[in-house]
């Protein structure tokens, strides 16, 4: 993302001299295969995703134009804006916290005295490195109604057993559990490595004010890693929105609808079973676009809140 | 994108000058660490990390606990909290339940034929785009970083189409193609070779006759060993765990990667039974877990780096 330096960095380097034979096609050679790749299976399908969605598209019938009747059918469609609203339930759910979490953990690691330090960093990383679908399966069972872990430890302190897939709240707050797991280390180490280039100088002079660590936090800390907030806001936007393995894995076999009553069915969920499951490739792509369009209004207005939010701190 | 892109960036350069090298930092904390007591780090940080570190590890110890337990051990109140004999039968029921065996393979292929491609490709591209000189070269960087913004995943419909018409449903080929080079990867490559090929080596290569190619091979290949090892564990890893494109294109249990068939035994199953599914789990995750505690430090060196990369 660091679009300005690297724009810098290569005209000082063309300032170089003509060493690279200039009208040599060898350099375009080069990069041919990511250009071959993503334009084959990324811009390509994107784009066509828009083309399809005008059809009423079966893959073994018939393809007919219909215009715009699958947005029409979509935006009339509850199960749409059911999908939509857990998506978005369950994305703030896991983000919310996670990135929370990982800053203050970031700076609990970030001390230089540390001991541990290796091992720390290594255990907030170990659930990134599982798959998806371990850590749907572990959390399964561990959310269970009658033999889960979670259940046993409230039942123990006197609550009553959840039957956490059922109800809809409980059961997004359990895939949203499982989100914020597998990504909490992940941001950690990125806050991280943003605040060890913070300079020591800063701290030092917030210590001869009087500065206690909450308050060096508040006033250094987070102004300084600024940039990597917006950074990972917009990566877990993106990502979180398109939640997908976690519901599916929750739900079990009836983990395509999100449960059996759609409780915790998310749109890539849906469109997965709009177009693989019913075979209805037009309707999926429309909620395709539709999901694409959702997340570039939440990248926007994160963008605007996180950069707002930061900048007053 | 590119403009929103900008704006964490703008910041980064203002705060710049005031940062100092990486290498001096450690002499004021050392000085630092000498006149302040209260530098030391208190017993509650360690409580804290204590306890995120007992978050994330238990659930992968839970795995390993309730996949070498029979179900009825695991399903008592209060459940068994520590791994039992029960492994090796769970283990055989995954056998018997997929062809798991080949859903091994499939994925060993699968990862190592990407992480093999990614390296390669990328550092192909990125040699391309650190020190050969052609019209277009910072356009065309530009347009390869602001890909990765791009939620490829909702053109999964046409991407599926397009495997299909070439005969790749159910084909490995549909797995490794789409990923063999990355924008994340070409990025990490350029920022490598910059970093570590002296243009002056470059120049000598040049001189003494040796053409892109072999510059390419021979010296930045060799040059930038550590950021391509650290590229290639992440594509393995990323390969091995990926899920919704193979559970897209792979519909027949003898192609499925281990992620789909595991699925498969989640799914298909008349009766949960959680030991054979964490059985399952367990055989899938110890390849990446092995990885991991060989080469932890440098995932984590990674991650870092790639953060302030970016």
């Amino acid at each position: 993302m660091a679009t300005p330096a690297l724009v810098a960095e290569s005209s000082a380097l063309r300032a170089r001299g003509p060493r690279g034979r200039r009208r040599s096609l060898t350099p375009y050679l080069y990069i041919a295969p990511f250009f071959l790749v993503f334009g084959a299976f990324g811009a390509f399908p994107l784009a066509y995703t828009a083309f399809i969605s005008l059809f009423d598209w079966n893959p073994i019938g018939e393809q007919a134009f219909i215009g715009f009747d699958n947005y029409v059918d979509l935006v009339a469609d509850p199960r749409f804006w059911n999908a939509a609203w857990n998506t978005v339930v369950i994305w703030v759910l896991s983000t919310v916290p996670q990135l929370a979490i990982a800053l203050v953990l970031a700076a609990v690691l970030n001390q230089a005295l540390l001991r541990f330090r290796t091992g720390f960093r290594m255990a907030v990383l170990v659930p990134n490195i599982t798959s998806v679908l371990a850590v749907g399966i572990i959390f399964t069972q561990l959310f269970g109604r009658d033999y889960g872990m979670i259940n046993t430890v409230i039942e123990f302190f006197g609550g009553q057993r959840i039957d956490w897939v059922a109800g809809s709240f409980s059961s997004q707050f359990a895939v949203s559990t499982m989100v914020m797991w597998r990504w909490t280390g992940y941001n950690t180490l990125i806050y991280l490595a943003a605040m060890q280039s913070i300079p020591r100088a800063l701290y030092e002079s917030a210590e001869i004010d009087g500065a206690g660590p909450i308050r060096k936090f508040l006033t250094i800390t987070i102004p300084q890693v600024r940039p990597t907030i917006i950074f990972t806001v917009i990566v877990s936007t993106i990502g979180g929105l398109q939640v997908f393995a976690e519901p599916l894995v929750f739900g079990g076999q009836a983990g395509v609808t999100g449960g059996q009553s759609r409780q915790f069915q998310t749109l890539a969920l849906f469109l997965y079973e709009q177009g693989f499951r019913n075979l209805e490739f037009g309707y999926a792509s429309a909620i395709a676009w539709a999901l694409f369009l959702i997340i570039v209004v939440l990248t926007i207005i994160n963008l605007a809140l996180s950069s707002r939010i930061a900048s007053e701190k | 994108m590119s403009r929103t892109i900008d704006l964490p960036t703008a910041d980064v350069d203002e705060s710049a000058p005031a940062a100092p090298p990486r290498a001096p930092r450690s002499a004021p904390a050392a000085r630092r660490r000498r006149r302040r007591a209260h530098g030391r780090v208190g017993w509650f940080t360690y409580v804290v990390l204590g306890v995120t570190a007992f978050f994330s590890l238990f659930p992968l110890y839970w795995m390993f606990v309730v996949a070498s337990n029979d179900s009825s051990a695991v399903n008592r109140v209060p459940p068994v909290v520590v791994p039992g004999a029960q492994f090796l039968d769970n283990a055989a029921q995954v056998f018997e339940a997929v062809p798991f065996w080949q859903n091994l393979a499939n994925s060993f292929i699968v990862s190592i034929a990407i992480a093999i491609g990614q390296v390669l490709l990328s550092a192909l591209a990125g040699f391309a785009f650190a020190k050969l000189d052609f019209p277009g070269r910072t356009a065309l960087l530009v347009l390869v970083v602001g890909t990765m913004t791009v939620p490829l995943q909702l053109a999964v419909v046409p991407q599926f189409m397009i495997i299909n018409e070439l005969g790749w449903v159910n084909d490995l080929k549909a797995l490794i193609v789409p990923g063999l080079v990355t924008a994340f990867g070409v990025f990490w490559m350029r920022q490598a070779i910059d970093n570590s090929l002296p243009d002056e080596l470059v120049d000598a290569a040049r001189i003494d006759g040796a053409r892109n190619l072999r510059v390419f091979w021979s010296i930045a290949l060799p040059s930038i060993r550590p950021a391509a090892s650290v590229l290639g564990l992440f594509a393995f890893m990323t390969a091995w765990n990926d899920f919704f494109w193979p559970l897209i294109v792979l519909n027949s249990p003898g192609a499925f990667t281990v992620q789909v068939a595991l699925r498969q035994l989640q799914s298909q199953a008349y009766v949960t039974d959680y030991g054979v599914q964490m059985a399952g789990i367990v055989l899938g995750t110890v390849p990446l877990l092995l990885i991991f505690v060989l080469l932890g430090r440098q995932i984590v060196g990674g991650i870092m780096e790639g953060a302030l990369k970016s």
